[in-house]
This record gives structure tokens, C-alpha cells and sequence, in this order.
């Protein structure tokens, strides 16, 4: 159930001091692989991680349009124009999936939005880079929702119900984005040369950012330990990387491009692609507001919320008057 | 955070004649008019439904989880209330 109203209850001292005896049983339900929904007890640290992480990743959908509708009015035919369109509605709806998903928690949505337009609240940091040719939605599709789809497959057999219901539906939608971005992909590397140097292009200023995407490496990661016990994460970061390499690798044969990584190489004994040094300080600087369109995109978000300010009020106005006017009536 | 906060609605689809309404998510609108537009764009992108249901959130009344013992235990016991419960030969066939 998605209901906000029901969430709302009193933030008493004794419920803050968190009893022993609910903590236990709150671990043995995760232990028992039972699903825990909005109106179960459950420790302050668990919404609070579990707000943080919808809610970014929410936010992340949402920023997520605006690379990808930077060519929606310059998509090369109506067909890739139509499909790219659906998938930009996608994004949109994968945000007000999880934003409701998120405020089953007891947050807000428009305390979310505020989180996000403040800079407060973080997104992925993927979104940042900036679309410079056609190709680069190609490899968007390819490579951004696939390492999307690693990431969110093991999701929707999270512990939260409403999280892990919200996942089924996205994971379900977002097949098709792969598909038609590794389309784009394929048509490129095998037409005239300038489109297949465009495709390498592309994949070369892509595939470093995207393997940031699953986060810092385990020995660094801060919300792992405590998110893995919970059942909120069933795979380490690192776990879901190499998972993406070794998925990532042969379709880039196919595609008859190279990846841009000289240490890539096969280990034999494992089956794993072994990739070379991951640059962290460029993720850390991306996280911290310093990606090559961080500024832009947020101001992005801003304008748009702003200038639809007027629209919500007057959509609320307009309710508040027909109800008024029911009730003389 | 400005003004008043957008109502949520609680969205229903049948999604082939014949079948219940189910629920299958929720979003925000200011009026039920714009309840519905809404949960077509966000819910029937992929002829998912044939008929939608909106319902404000307020007006669901939810069961208290810590009742569910009181609620669905005294169903587990009564293994009567099942077909399987009952023996009859095999030669009746079909029943």
C-alpha cells in the first residue's frame, strides 16, 4: 500500500530508544526472508538508509531525462525519435515509482524535491557527463541502462515490499531501453566509417563513468556492511562491476568496437575480464558537484520546478473551488 | 516548500475484462480529474488496463499489521474449510 496518511505517526521518545525485543524480530523477519511493508516496525536507521537510497535513486531517474532529451528533437528518423521519446517517458515514470515508494517511509514527496533542487540530496553520478553526438544515446541505452539493470535485477528482491515491488516494474520496462540503445550501437559501427569512429567515440568517454556507476570499490564503501545485513543489497559493488564487465565485453565484439581499457585481459582460471585502475578521484569530484554538468543540471531541475509553480497552484486552486462549490451547492 | 500539499491517490486497473480492479501504485494530483490523466500516462504506458480506479489515499482504512495474528491466524487451523480435507473414493471421480 502506498499510502502517505497512514505513515504519519508520532515520533515518541520511546520508539527512538528502539526496544531490543523488536530489533530481533525485526532480523529474524529479514533473516526469514519475509518482506517488511510501510506499517511494520522497523529500526529509525532502516528507514533512514532506505529513504536516502529510494529517494537518490529516484532523483536519479529524473535527472536521468535530460541527457537523453538533449536529442530528442535531433534523433536521426522518426523511428529512433518515437522510441527515444518512450524511453525518456520511462525514466520519468521508473521517478514516480520509486518517489512512491520513498514517501511510504514518511517523507514527503515535496520534501524530496526540495532535497534534490537544494543540492542536498545526491543522484548518480552518471548524469552529470554531456551528450555530445547521437551516438552517445546509443551507448547510454547500452551501457547506462545495462549497468542500471545489474544494479536494479537484485533489487527487486529487497527487503522493503514497496521498494522491491516498485523494481519489478522498472526492471520489466527498462529491457527494451538496453535493446534499442545497443540497436543504435550496431547501426553505427556498421555504417561509413565517420559513424563507426562516432560509435568508438562514444563508448571511449563512456565506459570509465559507467563502471563508477556501482559505487566505490567494497573496501571503501560506506553503507555496505549494515544494507547487505538488511537485505537492501544483495551484491557488493564490486560484485555487480565485474558482473557488467564480463556481460559488457562480448557485446562489444560484436559491435566490432574496442574497449578503452589497455589492462582488460581474460583471467583464465576464473572466467572474469580483469579491468584496469578505476579512476576515483574523477567519481569523487562528480559526486561532489564538480562533474562536467553538475551546475547544469540542476539548474535544469530548478527552472523546470519553478516555472511549474504557477501550474500546481492553480491546479489546487481550482480543486479547492469545485469542492467549495459542492458544498454550497 | 510552499503551500499546500498535493493529494495522493491510490491507482486501481482492470487489466482485462473479466478481471478484478488491482492495485498498483499511487501518485499525487491536485483533483480527481487529474488523478485519472495522470495514472494513464504513469500507469498505461503499455496497454496495462481497460478501466482505472482512483481513490484518495484518506479514504483507504487499513488494517494494523500487529492485529494480523488476531486477524488470519484462526483461518491456518481450519484445514475443513479446504476440499482436500475430505476423502472420497477414487471411482467417484471428478468432484
Amino acid at each position: 500500500m502506498y499510502t502517505q496518511a497512514l505513515n504519519i505517526r508520532p515520533d515518541s521518545g520511546e520508539r527512538q530508544l528502539e526496544d531490543a525485543d523488536l530489533t530481533v524480530r525485526f532480523q529474524a523477519r529479514i533473516d526469514a526472508e519475509e518482506r517488511i511493508e510501510p506499517n511494520d516496525w522497523m529500526p529509525a536507521a532502516y528507514r533512514r538508509t532506505l529513504t536516502r537510497q529510494i529517494s537518490q535513486h529516484a532523483h536519479s531517474e529524473i535527472v536521468g531525462m535530460l541527457p537523453e532529451g538533449n536529442w530528442l528533437t535531433r534523433a536521426p528518423s522518426l523511428r529512433r525519435k518515437a522510441a527515444l521519446l518512450a524511453k525518456v517517458q520511462d525514466e520519468c515514470g521508473h521517478g514516480l515509482y520509486l518517489y512512491a515508494a520513498a514517501e511510504t517511509l514518511g517523507s514527503s514527496r515535496e520534501e524530496l524535491v526540495d532535497q534534490l533542487l537544494s543540492g542536498k540530496a545526491k543522484y548518480s553520478s552518471i548524469f552529470n557527463y554531456p551528450t555530445l553526438t547521437w551516438a552517445d544515446i546509443g551507448a547510454i541505452g547500452w551501457l547506462v541502462d545495462g549497468a542500471a539493470i545489474m544494479n536494479q535485477i537484485p533489487l527487486c528482491r529487497c527487503s522493503y515490499g514497496p521498494y522491491a515491488r516498485a523494481m519489478i516494474r522498472v526492471c520489466k520496462e527498462e529491457s527494451f531501453h538496453q535493446r534499442q540503445g545497443y540497436e543504435i550501437m550496431l547501426t553505427l559501427s556498421r555504417g561509413t566509417p565517420e559513424q563507426k569512429d562516432m560509435a568508438q567515440d562514444a563508448l571511449n568517454r563512456w565506459w570509465w563513468p559507467c563502471l563508477m556507476m556501482f559505487g566505490p570499490p567494497d573496501a571503501a564503501s560506506l553503507h555496505s556492511d549494515t544494507s547487505t545485513l538488511w537485505k537492501i543489497k544483495r551484491f557488493s559493488n564490486d560484485e555487480l562491476r565485474q558482473k557488467f564487465v564480463d556481460a559488457t565485453v562480448p557485446q562489444a565484439r560484436i559491435l566490432g568496437l574496442s574497449l578503452p581499457d589497455p589492462e582488460l585481459r581474460l583471467d583464465e582460471e576464473t572466467g572474469h575480464w580483469r579491468y584496469g585502475e578505476i579512476d576515483w578521484n574523477e567519481f569523487k569530484q562528480v559526486i561532489a558537484g564538480n562533474g562536467p554538468c553538475n551546475r547544469e543540471r540542476l539548474a535544469a531541475r530548478r527552472k523546470a520546478h519553478d516555472e511549474g509553480e504557477w501550474v500546481r497552484e492553480a491546479a489546487l486552486a481550482y480543486a479547492q473551488k469545485q469542492r467549495d462549490k459542492a458544498l454550497a451547492a | 516548500m510552499a503551500g499546500p500539499m498535493m493529494p495522493l491517490w491510490e491507482v486501481f486497473i482492470r487489466s482485462r475484462n473479466g478481471l478484478a480492479h488491482k492495485h498498483v501504485g499511487s501518485l499525487h494530483a491536485a483533483d480527481a480529474t487529474l488523478a485519472l490523466q495522470a495514472a494513464r500516462d504513469v500507469y498505461t504506458r503499455r496497454g496495462e488496463g481497460l478501466s482505472i480506479w482512483v481513490v484518495p489515499s484518506t479514504a483507504i482504512i487499513a488494517s494494523d499489521p500487529s492485529d494480523a495474528g488476531m486477524m488470519f491466524e484462526p483461518a491456518e487451523t481450519k484445514i475443513y474449510r479446504h476440499p482436500t480435507f475430505y476423502e472420497v473414493p477414487d471411482d467417484v471421480g471428478h468432484m
